[in-house]
Formats: structure tokens, C-alpha cells, sequence
């Protein structure tokens, strides 16, 4: 019989080392995974890891590390500062398409109107949009009671109706042919959110997430708020004896994440997407969670799993065109990442002991 | 003596890095009290473990009426005569006596018969118990009761009782020893856990005394003093606290028509508390557990606020205000629960110094942490109260309870507080840690500040307080004077024996 022991302190070389641990048994067990769909395991774990960042194509590839991780990053910041303080917000995906729809909606509004002035009006708008979202489930929360975690989720298939409506509706494209979401912002040059370096896939939004990086950063380690929101996850009771006021904290966690989702939203649909559509989500709202836990809820962690989560996408992706791996395969592999995380953290907080039968 | 009732040889049990229990060897009688007396961490519950099947010896054995005794499990102790009252009940608020007695039985008879018999045998014991009435609504030495009939339904040839007056009334402590006394009398042997000396003294035939593992002593409490008991328990010369009587000056924190409802189900709500604590002196507040202290302390520290003008320090009305505006203001708390209230299990003692001193130290300026800062504090805090601990980044649970308190204690006495109000200071700390922090809070009311202890040790309180007052299901008693207060008197403003009548009076 194994039984797990807590240890008196965490172990820190083993949270160090927990993610790494991680990545490498995810290659092994994706690579069996992939054996068993009859492919070469070593060459699709290859083209995974290997052909976005070195392959003949990595020229492509490279820019869309920065395109698919910034909003990966962006979400990940702000969910981990709820996460820390045990504030669920399951629903950044919501928050990300209202805050394309508002950051969308603020631009055309002034079509064809060119002015300076329109895009960080719609930045303004698009963090705006995600904040309004999230505030739903926490003003619930704070005066009612009910739970975030169910009602930030049940508000992403709200939003993702409230998506289909605008695209269909009031921000389809008049000249569209009848597609199905809204004038592709890319030719509307006082909405667009180019690349601020041609080619490198640099745009507004990787801007964002570096600076959301280092606030972050800054927030948790060096200010007394940053200090409150760890211990209110830590020790709930020891926050309000330190004079935490949960209320404000669940205001101010949801509230930020729900404002960086909006941001990410608006930056994708202004830029890499162009246009919002009745498809324009794509995950990354749920992504990010695993994100912000396979970055152990650290800021610098999470710059670097966002990057390893958006080539694993990318990756995927071409395993996907050239192996003809499902697409389902490659989903099991990003989810394996985290369940592989999860139980390496238990050891960095319990030892594994063989239990010697003593007491019953 | 003739074949001893349980005979203990050489029982060791050691656990990764401690041994617990290092050659014990003891007998007790038939019919005798037998106390086990030691500090926290002495290795007596690891003994009474064993005892009770609950953890195997590595080496040693027991005889039990001379025959080898050595239960794996606290069924088979049970089958052979072995009950115990544990500190801590295991008792289900929802379900009545009878019920619950019922659940802890290998084969429970019905109901009716059940019921019966604990009345029977509760009368009997001076112990009357209702075995309809619902767990829930019992006070805590009715609850202990449910506990002591449950084993004297088995009845046993050895009951271990662990701590079983720190949740009684003085009134209540005395139903309790007569009932011993008749069990002794009828000849089942007790073997009584304690630290609480006066108590071994009046009960106990016999005394074994643990020190780190090891029996150091033996004594017949009768003929002992508390005080040469407590050196050999503790190993040192014990010095009692010095105290200055001196004047009391103005009045710092004015309690006036506190009332509150209290925010858990369990809780007890504040009613109409009114006092006064005056610069330089110490009012004690006793009472049993469960009777309003956390809540009265909640109500101090800011984590419940309160009518504005219910709580006023130095004269201005704070009850409205919370936690930080009141620690700025002066009015310091060291709450009961030291993880997870006073401080953050995995936080170390550095992040741990800054939870209440940000504001005082100034270690947040603009909300900016500095940390430095932090760091020589928590420093300053470890030196200054002999905190035994590797360093400042040592995680707080790594800390063991009596450190931890000290630092809990130091950390707010070192913040120069006008007010300090603290809930049970030496609760589960050995006797030395609990004489320093007694000694730190004389001196911070010498240098005149105001400071309301409440502690369920009436010891503890006689010791240090100017004044006593005693919570008694959320009400305040009078306030008297502690010098000259006989522990009858001490008794009745806990509320006497709650209402539980006292059944040995016509027995």
C-alpha cells in the first residue's frame, strides 16, 4: 500500500521542476497515444515541437507563436490573479468575444471616419466589454452569494448567442454577400491592429500581454494588494483578520480578468481575425486556464506556457494537415499537459510513502 | 500491590525524526486514579494510543489482569475492559443521545432498551442524561457526559480520560470528580490525562510524569506540590510571572451595549457586553469554550463589525471601522486559532510579520511591500521572543504550536499597541513558552497599555488579570476584582454548573 504524507514544507526544487516533469511525460504518453493511431510516434511529437520553431516553414510559423500565445497570455494573467485568491472565473471565454464585440462594435461606429483617436477608443471598449461580462457573476456573487465558477460559465454560451445575433444583426457586413459576421477591420485602417513590425507577428495585443507580464508581477510581489489576494487563497480567515474586504477583492480579480479577456477579444478580432463572426471564438478562453495553471499561476510562468501552449497548437496543427492526426488527438495531448501538471504538483506538497499497516 | 489492572513494560514507539514514547514502564491498580502528567509533545496521547489500540509499540508490552495485552485496534481494546473519553467529541449535533451512543456500538440493542439503560446508568453515575434530547442543543459538559455514559455502558475496567475538564465549569469539574470517585470506589481503574496540577492533586492516587518521551518521575500527587510537579514536568525551575501593581490610568477601549448576532450556525451571539479596560491593566475574561470568545474577539479585531458606537477606543467610536483602521488606531488582536486565523499556514514568517504589522511598521508605503523591512521585523520578532525557527522564510506550519504563538503574541506586542486584545495566548503551548508570554504581556500593561485576555484557563487569568469577567452563553458577568476571588465565586459567573443538576446530591 502507497500512501502520500504532507510534507512540512512545499518542496521548492520539485515546484520548480513540476512543469518540466510534466511536458516530458505528456511526450511520452502522447507519443504512445500517437503510436496507437498507427503513427511514428517520434516523428509527430517532432512535428509538434520541432517543425514550428526549426522546420522549412518556420518562417510562417514563428510569427503565429506571438498571434495564438498573446491572447493565450493575456487571459492566463488575469485568470491566475482570481485563481490565487480561490475566485473561479471559468468564463473568459465569454468575456473575450464580448470585449471583441464591443472593441468591434466601438470601431465601426465610426466608419468610414479615419481618425488616431478610434483605436484606443475601441481598446478602451474592448477591456470594457469583458469587464461588464465578468462583473455579472461577480456583483451575483457579492450580493447574492451564488457560485462564479457556474454562473461565468453558463454566461460564455450567452455571449456566444449574443455573438450570432450581432453577426447576423447590427454588425453584419452590408457589403458581405450575406456572410455571416461584420467588415473585415484589417481594411479599415483607423480600427486595425497591425503588426507594429511587418512580419513578426508583433501586434498591439503581444504588447499587452507583456505589459500585463510585468503588472502582474509587479501586483503580486511588491504591492500590499497583490500580498492580499495571495492570502485571502492561502488562508481566507488570516485575509479578513489582515482587514481583507472579499467583496472588493472578488470585484477587483473578476473585474481584471474579465477586462484582459476583452482586450484579447479586441485585439484578435482588429487584427489576426479581421472580423467578428458567428465563429470567431475559438477556445482560448478555456485554453487559458490551462495556461495559467501549467504557469503555476506565476506571471513568468505563464509567458512561457502561453508560448508552449500556442506551439502546441501550431504544432498540432501541422500534425494535423501532414500526419492526419485527428484533431481530437491533439486535444487529449494539450489535456494530458495539465491532468500531468496536476499530479506532479501533489508531490511537490506530499511524499509518497509505502504504508507500513499500523493503525486501523 | 497485588496483580496490577494494566502493567505497562518498556513500551517505545518512535516516529521519523522523534521518539514518542522511549521505555515507559508503569502499573496502575485496581481501582486506582492514576494521572499521566507531562507537557504538549510529552508523548502522552502517543501512550494512551497504544493503550487504546489505536497505535502499535515498536517494542515493550502490556498485561492486562496479567494477561498479555496487546490490541490492534481500539475494538479489540474495547472488548477487553478499555474505554476512553477523548478531548475532542466525535459526536453527530443532529442525531439525539441514545442515537448516537447507538452508532458507536458493535451491536446496538433497540432503541427502547437503549434508552433505558442510559438512564439507568446515568442516574446511577450522577450524570442525568435525556437520552431523546437532541446533541446539538447540549452544552459541552452535557456533551462529555454523552461521552462518559457511552463508555460506561461498556463497563469498563480501565477509563482513560484525556483533558476532560477543559471544557467544564469549576462546578461542573466537581459532578465530574464524584463521579470518578464512585468508579473508583467500585473498582474500575481511571488513568487521567492533565496538565492541570491542583486538579491531579485533588483526584489522582498516583502520578507518572513524562518529559520528552520519558517517565522522569513518579509521585504521590497528595503529598507533592503543584509547583515541584510542574519543575519536574517542565525540567526547570519555574519562575512565576513578576507583576507591578500600579494605578490604572484613563480608559482605553470602552465596550458599551455590544451586541451581535454571530455569523456561524454554532456560534453564540453577543449580548448587551458592556466594560471598560483601563492603560496598564489587564481584565481577564474566562468562561467555557463556546460561550461568545470568538465572536467578542471578532467584534475587537474589526472582522465583525459592530454598532459604531458599541466599541470606542481612547474615547472615538470604531465599532464600524475594520481590521487595518482599527490597527492603526492602536487596537491590536491575536486571535485563538493560530493557523489559518493569526496566520497563513504556508506563508513564510516574513509575509507572516507583514499580515498585521503593514500598517503599524509602515512595511507598505503607498501600498508598496517592503519587504526588507518585513524581513527585519519578522527578525526582530524571532529574537526578541525566542522564537525557535531556522529563519524568517520558514513556512509558519513548519513552526510547532508554542513557537508559533510566541511569534503570533511577539509580533503584536512588538507593534507598541495601545489596546491588545488576545484570545486564549497559551492554548496547547508547553509551560516555559506560556511563562514568557505571560511575562510579555505584564510588562507591555506595565508600560501601560490596556490589555483583555480571555482564556479558558482560570490559572492563566488569576495569574495576570487586574479584573475578571467570564462569558456565559454570550453574556458578560460582572466585573470584579480578581485578587480575593474564590474559584466558587469564579464558578458561578461562568454560569455555575449550566444547569446541569448535580445529581451526587441525592445519591
Amino acid at each position: 500500500m502507497l500512501r502520500l504524507e504532507k510534507r512540512a514544507q512545499p518542496d521548492r526544487r520539485l515546484a520548480l521542476a513540476s512543469p518540466v516533469l510534466a511536458v516530458l511525460a505528456t511526450i511520452v504518453a502522447g507519443g504512445l497515444l500517437f503510436a496507437f493511431l498507427g503513427k511514428n510516434p517520434f516523428i509527430a511529437i517532432g512535428t509538434i515541437f520541432w517543425e514550428p520553431l526549426f522546420g522549412e516553414f518556420a518562417f510562417y510559423y514563428r510569427p503565429q507563436l506571438l498571434v495564438k500565445g498573446a491572447p493565450l497570455i493575456l487571459i492566463a494573467i488575469g485568470l491566475s490573479l482570481g485563481f490565487r485568491a480561490g475566485i473561479w472565473n471559468i468564463g473568459a471565454e465569454g468575456q473575450y468575444i464580448m470585449g471583441a464585440l464591443f472593441g468591434a462594435g466601438a470601431g465601426l461606429a465610426f466608419y468610414p471616419a479615419e481618425s488616431p483617436l478610434i483605436f484606443p477608443l475601441m481598446i478602451v471598449a474592448g477591456a470594457f466589454g469583458g469587464f461588464l461580462w465578468a462583473m455579472i457573476p461577480a456583483i451575483l456573487k457579492v450580493r447574492f452569494g451564488t457560485n462564479e465558477i457556474l454562473v461565468s460559465l453558463m454566461l460564455v454560451y450567452v455571449a456566444e448567442q449574443f455573438l450570432a445575433s450581432m453577426s447576423l444583426g447590427l454588425l453584419k457586413n452590408p457589403e458581405g454577400f450575406g456572410f455571416p459576421g461584420s467588415r473585415n477591420l484589417q481594411q479599415y485602417a483607423s480600427a486595425h491592429n497591425a503588426e507594429i513590425i511587418a512580419g513578426t507577428g508583433m501586434h498591439w495585443g503581444v504588447v499587452f500581454a507583456f505589459i500585463a507580464v510585468i503588472f502582474a508581477y509587479a501586483l503580486l510581489n511588491r504591492h500590499m494588494l497583490g500580498f492580499h489576494i495571495r492570502l485571502t487563497g492561502e488562508a481566507p480567515r488570516a485575509a479578513r483578520f489582515a482587514g481583507v474586504n472579499p467583496p472588493r477583492l472578488i470585484l477587483f480579480c473578476l473585474g481584471t480578468s474579465g477586462a484582459l479577456a476583452g482586450l484579447a477579444g479586441m485585439f484578435e478580432a482588429s487584427g489576426p481575425a479581421g472580423v467578428v463572426s458567428i465563429d470567431f471564438n475559438v477556445g482560448y478562453g478555456f485554453t487559458a486556464i490551462i495556461v495559467a495553471f501549467l504557469g503555476r499561476l506565476h506571471p513568468i510562468g505563464i509567458l512561457l506556457a502561453g508560448f508552449l501552449m500556442a506551439l502546441t497548437y501550431i504544432g498540432g496543427e501541422i500534425a494535423q494537415s501532414n500526419l492526419g492526426l485527428p484533431a481530437a488527438a491533439i486535444q487529449v495531448f494539450q489535456g494530458m499537459l495539465l491532468f500531468f501538471l496536476l499530479a506532479a504538483d501533489l508531490l511537490t506538497n506530499f511524499r509518497i510513502r509505502r504504508a507500513v499497516p499500523e493503525a486501523a | 500491590m497485588a496483580t496490577p489492572l494494566i502493567d505497562i513494560r518498556g513500551l517505545t514507539k518512535a516516529y521519523p525524526g522523534v521518539v514518542a514514547n522511549d521505555d515507559i514502564s508503569f502499573a496502575i491498580a485496581p481501582g486506582e486514579v492514576h494521572a499521566l502528567l507531562g507537557e504538549n509533545g510529552a508523548g502522552k496521547s502517543t501512550l494512551v494510543k497504544m493503550i487504546y489500540g489505536l497505535v502499535r509499540p515498536d517494542s515493550g508490552a502490556m498485561t492486562l489482569s496479567g494477561a498479555p495485552f496487546a490490541p490492534s485496534q481500539p475494538r479489540e481494546a474495547r472488548e477487553s475492559g478499555v474505554a476512553m473519553v477523548f478531548q475532542h467529541f466525535s459526536l453527530f449535533d443532529a442525531l439525539n443521545v441514545a442515537e448516537n451512543i447507538a452508532l458507536g456500538m458493535e451491536t446496538p440493542p433497540k432503541m427502547r432498551d437503549l434508552a433505558r439503560r442510559i438512564r439507568e446508568i446515568s442516574h446511577e453515575y450522577g450524570l442525568p442524561l435525556d437520552p431523546d434530547r437532541t446533541v446539538g442543543d447540549l452544552s459541552a459538559g452535557e456533551r462529555q457526559r454523552v461521552e462518559i455514559v457511552r463508555c460506561l455502558l461498556q463497563d469498563p475496567k480501565l477509563l482513560i480520560m484525556d483533558e476532560p475538564t477543559s471544557v467544564l465549569t469549576p462546578q461542573e469539574v466537581d459532578i465530574l470528580f464524584q463521579t470518578l470517585r464512585q468508579l473508583s470506589a467500585e473498582g474500575t481503574s481511571i488513568l487521567y490525562i492533565s496538565h492541570k496540577l491542583e486538579e491531579i492533586r485533588a483526584l489522582c492516587d498516583e502520578a507518572t510524569i513524562l518529559r520528552l518521551g520519558k517517565v522522569v518521575g513518579t509521585c504521590v500527587p497528595r503529598d507533592t506540590t503543584a509547583r515541584d510537579m510542574a519543575e519536574m514536568m517542565v525540567g526547570t525551575a519555574l519562575t512565576p510571572p513578576a507583576r507591578a501593581g500600579q494605578a490604572p490610568g484613563d480608559v482605553a477601549l470602552e465596550v458599551d451595549g455590544l451586541s451581535l448576532r454571530s455569523p456561524s450556525q454554532f456560534g453564540t451571539s453577543l449580548k448587551d457586553l458592556r466594560f471598560t479596560v483601563r492603560q496598564g491593566e489587564i481584565l481577564g475574561i474566562g468562561g467555557v469554550a463556546g460561550n461568545g470568545q470568538d465572536e467578542l474577539l471578532g467584534a475587537l479585531s474589526g472582522e465583525l463589525r459592530a454598532a459604531r458606537d458599541a466599541v470606542r477606543l481612547a474615547g472615538a467610536p470604531i465599532g464600524h471601522l475594520g481590521p487595518e483602521a482599527r490597527r492603526k488606531r492602536g487596537l491590536l488582536t491575536a486571535p485563538e486559532e493560530r493557523l489559518g486565523h493569526a496566520a497563513a499556514p504556508d506563508m513564510s514568517l516574513m509575509e507572516n510579520a507583514l499580515l498585521t504589522g503593514a500598517a503599524r511598521k509602515t512595511l507598505a508605503p503607498r501600498g508598496l511591500i517592503n519587504w526588507r523591512g518585513a524581513r527585519v521585523f519578522a527578525e526582530d520578532i524571532i529574537a526578541r521572543f525566542d522564537v525557535r525557527t531556522p529563519g524568517p522564510l520558514s513556512a509558519a506550519r513548519a513552526l510547532s504550536g508554542g513557537n508559533l504563538q510566541k511569534f503570533v503574541i511577539g509580533r503584536e506586542v512588538l507593534q507598541a499597541p495601545e489596546v491588545l486584545v488576545v484570545n486564549q495566548p497559551t492554548w496547547g503551548v508547553d509551560a516555559a513558552a506560556a511563562a514568557a508570554i505571560r511575562q510579555a504581556l505584564l510588562d507591555l500593561a506595565k508600560n501601560g497599555a490596556a490589555i483583555l485576555c480571555i482564556s479558558q484557563d482560570l490559572d492563566e487569568l488569576m495569574e495576570i488579570a487586574d479584573r475578571f469577567g467570564a462569558l456565559n452563553e454570550g453574556r458578560l458577568s460582572e466585573i470584579r476584582p480578581a485578587a480575593g476571588l474564590t474559584v466558587k465565586e469564579i464558578g458561578l459567573m461562568m454560569g455555575g454548573a449550566h444547569g446541569m443538576e448535580v445529581a451526587h446530591a441525592e445519591a
